[in-house]
C-alpha cells in the first residue's frame, strides 16, 4: 500500500532523499519529466505541452522528529526539535542517522520526582535518547552529531476504516499526488514535492519561484480536532467527514471563486467534503498565492488525529476521497478554456 | 479644492475584506472611467490603472481590503464562531454589530466569563445573527462566509469617522489624484490591492506585473494626539504624514526627500512620520522582485482597526495635494 510505504519511510527537513527516491520510482513511467532543484524540491511534469489549463499541485515531503545536538560523556543524547512540541516525547522509541540506531527517549522516573515536578509538563532539557550506551565514546561508534532522529511507528490499519502511522503530515499529501499523478487526467500538471515545509515553508518558496501555473491545489494532513472535551466549534476537521478544504489560514486567503470551484466538483461528483475551520495554521500555498504576478491557490487536506507526534490517525476515505476530488477537479477544470 | 466627502462616504461603506474585494474593485474602475489610459487585473484581484507620463515608472498603492471576520461554525441554536481576518483586539470587538455581504446583521458578544479581564479571548466570541436555532441561521449565512463591522461612515466639517478608512482613504486619495492629474512625469501605475490586512501581499504581486522603479504606499497612520498617547509625533489635522519608518519599511531618502520638496515648494502642510508597529503595501514594494524605492504618504488616524476610525479632512485633502505635485514634479 503507497500510503503505508510512505509514512513507514524516513525524510526530515533537509533530508528528504529517501521519500524523494520513493516517489521517483512511484512515477516513473507516469510523468512526461523530474526535477530535482537545487534545494531538494522534485518537480514533475504530465501532459506538458497539452491544451488546457496548467494545475499545479503540491505537498510536502518532510515530517517532524529531531536531530542529534549533543552526546553526553554518560552516552546519552540531547535533541534538537523540527516542529515537536516536547510534551509528546517521554517514553517514544527512536531510530537514529542511517543505520537506524534504536533508541529510547528517557527522563527521570517517577519514582524520583517530587509533586510539583509532576504537575509541570516534562521540558525539553530534561529528555534524552538512551541507545544503551554506557559511555560517549561508545555512543560515538554508532551515532554523531547531526544526525537525524526519527519516530520509530510503523503504520497500522485499526477500527473501522482507521489508519495509524507518523508523517501523515504530508505524505498524505504525497500519496494523493502521486495516484493523481498514476491516472489517466488529460490536462498538464505540474507537481512539486518540498522540502523543508516544517521549518519556515522553505522549499516551496523556491520552487513557487521556477513553476509557473494557472492555479494551485496545496495538498496537506491537516490538524483534526473531534474529541473531548473540545466543543463542536473547536473541532477543526472531523474524521471521516471527507477532505476539508480551507478557507483562510495565516499564509492564504483562499479566493471564494475557485474554493467554489473545487465544492461544486465534489457536490456533482457525490464526494463528502468539509471546511477546515479555523484561520490557524500556514501552508505552503502561501508561498504559490504571492509567487510572481500571483497564483490562485486551493488547499485540500486530509483531517489526522494527533498531528505532529508518531500516532497520527487519519479515515482512510478521506484519504480516498481526496484522490478523487483532486482527479475530477483537474479533469473538469483542466479542460476549462 | 473641496475634498469629496460623498464619494469618500461610498468607498467607506462598500464590504470587501481581504481575499473578498470584488465589490470595492468595481466601484472604484466604475468611478474613475475616462481618467486613465489602460487598466488590468490580476491574477489575486489588484486592480492596476495606468495612466501615462512622461518619466520612471512610479506604483502608487492604496488597499482596498478592509479587516474583517469569517464564519467557522454555526452551532444548533444558530450562534456563529468566527475567524479573524486581519488584526483584532478582542476587547474592542464585544458588543460591535457587524454586516455580511448578503445584508444580515449581527452583533459581537462573549461568552460568560469567570473573570472577563483575564479570560477574553477571541475564541470566547460568537456573532449573535437573532437566528432562532442552527437551521435558521443556516440559511441566512454559511461557514467561509464573511463580515464586516456595521457602522455607517459620519463625515462633519473637519472630519470623518468610519470604519474601513483602513484603507479606503488611501484609495479615495489615489482616486482623487489620479482625476487632479495634469502632466505626470511618472509613467504612473494606480494600483489598488488586495490583501494588506493579512500580510502585504497585494502589493508584493502587483510589483511583478508592474515592474517600478519607484513605489509610494497610502495607508492610515495612527495618530498619537489623544490623552496620555505615547510620544510619537503624528497628530490629527497636522498635515500630510510623509513615512519615515514602520515595522515592514525603511523609507527610500529619495523618495521622502521628492515629498517634502514638492509639499515645501507647494506650501502644502505635512508631518513626518515615524511608527514603531504596524507595516504597509510599502514595505512589500520595496523588497519585492529586485526592489522598489519605496515612501508612504499616510493619514493620522485615530482608533484605527475600530469601527470609528477617525482623522481630519484637511489632512485628506493635503495628501491629495501632495501626491498630485509629487507625480507633476517627477525625480
Amino acid at each position: 500500500m503507497l500510503i503505508k510505504k510512505l509514512t513507514d519511510a524516513n525524510g526530515l527537513p533537509g533530508n528528504e532523499g529517501e521519500i524523494r527516491s520513493i516517489i521517483k520510482e512511484e512515477l516513473e513511467g507516469h510523468v512526461d519529466s523530474m526535477l530535482t532543484d537545487r534545494m531538494g524540491n522534485l518537480i514533475v511534469t504530465k501532459n506538458a505541452g497539452k491544451p488546457g489549463k496548467h494545475i499545479g499541485l503540491s505537498a510536502h515531503m518532510d515530517e517532524v522528529g529531531m536531530l542529534v545536538k549533543r552526546v553526553e560523556d554518560s552516552g546519552l543524547i540531547r535533541m534538537g526539535l523540527f516542529g515537536l512540541d516536547p510534551r509528546i516525547l517521554p517514553s517514544k522509541i527512536v531510530v537514529i542517522g542511517k543505520d537506524k540506531v534504536k533508541g529510547v527517549i528517557g527522563t527521570k522516573p517517577v519514582h524520583m520526582t517530587k509533586a510539583d515536578e509532576r504537575a509541570k509538563a516534562i521540558e525539553l532539557d530534561a529528555l534524552y535518547i538512551d541507545i544503551g550506551a554506557s559511555s560517549k565514546e561508545e555512543a560515538e561508534k554508532s551515532v554523531s552529531m547531526g544526525d537525524f532522529v526519527y519516530f520509530d511507528s510503523e503504520f497500522t490499519e485499526f477500527g473501522e476504516h482507521k489508519i495509524k502511522a507518523k508523517a501523515l503530515d504530508d505524505r498524505a499529501g504525497c500519496g494523493i499526488i502521486i495516484e493523481v499523478l498514476k491516472s489517466d487526467i488529460k490536462t498538464p500538471v505540474t507537481a512539486v514535492f518540498c522540502v523543508q515545509e516544517e521549518v519556515g515553508l522553505r522549499g516551496s518558496m523556491a520552487a513557487a519561484n521556477r513553476v509557473s501555473a494557472d492555479m494551485f491545489v496545496n495538498l496537506e494532513g491537516t490538524v483534526s480536532a473531534d474529541m473531548p472535551p473540545n466543543e463542536d466549534y473547536e473541532k477543526v476537521t472531523v474524521l471521516g467527514d471527507g477532505p476539508a478544504l480551507s478557507l483562510i489560514d495565516r499564509s492564504s486567503v483562499y479566493l471564494k471563486e475557485y474554493v467554489n470551484k473545487m465544492t461544486a466538483v465534489a457536490e456533482e461528483n457525490a464526494i463528502p467534503y468539509q471546511f477546515r475551520r479555523t484561520g490557524a495554521g500556514g501552508t505552503d500555498a502561501g508561498n504559490y498565492h504571492t509567487a510572481h504576478g500571483g497564483t490562485p491557490v486551493i488547499g485540500v487536506a486530509v483531517p489526522c488525529r494527533y498531528l505532529h507526534s508518531p500516532v497520527s490517525v487519519m479515515d482512510k476515505r478521506d484519504y480516498e476521497n481526496a484522490i478523487k476530488l483532486v482527479k475530477a477537479f483537474i479533469n473538469k477544470y483542466g479542460e476549462e478554456q | 479644492m473641496a475634498v469629496n466627502t460623498a464619494l469618500l462616504k461610498k468607498v467607506c461603506e462598500i464590504i470587501g475584506p481581504s481575499g473578498h474585494e470584488e465589490h470595492i474593485r468595481a466601484a472604484i474602475l466604475e468611478d474613475l472611467k475616462g481618467y486613465y489610459d489602460d487598466y488590468k487585473v490580476d491574477a489575486l484581484g489588484n486592480l492596476i490603472v495606468h495612466k501615462k507620463g512622461d518619466g520612471p515608472k512610479m506604483m502608487l498603492a492604496g488597499h482596498m481590503d478592509q479587516i474583517g471576520f469569517m464564519v467557522t461554525h454555526i452551532d444548533n441554536e444558530g450562534f456563529l464562531r468566527f475567524s479573524n481576518i486581519g488584526g483584532f483586539d478582542p476587547f474592542l470587538l464585544v458588543s460591535r454589530r457587524v454586516v455580511f455581504a448578503n445584508g444580515v446583521q449581527g452583533v459581537i458578544r462573549c461568552e460568560r466569563l469567570d473573570d472577563f479581564r483575564k479570560d477574553l479571548s477571541q475564541n470566547k466570541l460568537y456573532i449573535d445573527i437573532g437566528a432562532c436555532c442552527g437551521d435558521c441561521a443556516k440559511k441566512l449565512v454559511k461557514i467561509g462566509d464573511i463580515a464586516v463591522y456595521s457602522a455607517s461612515c459620519q463625515v462633519d466639517e473637519t472630519k470623518v469617522m468610519t470604519p474601513a478608512l483602513d484603507d479606503r482613504l488611501g484609495c479615495f486619495i489615489m482616486m482623487e489624484a489620479l482625476k487632479q492629474l495634469k502632466a505626470p512625469k511618472f509613467d504612473c501605475y494606480f494600483v489598488f490591492t488586495v490583501q494588506e490586512e493579512v500580510g502585504l501581499r497585494g502589493a508584493k504581486t502587483s510589483v511583478y506585473n508592474v515592474d517600478p522603479e519607484y513605489g509610494i504606499a497610502y495607508d492610515v497612520t495612527l495618530a498619537f494626539d489623544t490623552p496620555k498617547a505615547l510620544k510619537f509625533p503624528m497628530k490629527m489635522g497636522g498635515g500630510a504624514c510623509i513615512k519615515i519608518k514602520d515595522n515592514s519599511v525603511l523609507c527610500s531618502r529619495e523618495v521622502i526627500n521628492l515629498m517634502e520638496k514638492a509639499a515645501k515648494d507647494n506650501n502644502i502642510k505635512y508631518q513626518l512620520e515615524i511608527l514603531e508597529g504596524g507595516g504597509t503595501d510599502a514595505g512589500a514594494m520595496n523588497i519585492s522582485k529586485s526592489g522598489v524605492l519605496s515612501g508612504v504618504i499616510s493619514v493620522a488616524t485615530r482608533y484605527v482597526h475600530s469601527d470609528a476610525e477617525m482623522c481630519a479632512i484637511s489632512d485628506i485633502e493635503d495628501s491629495i495635494n501632495l501626491t498630485v505635485k509629487v507625480l507633476e514634479m517627477g525625480a
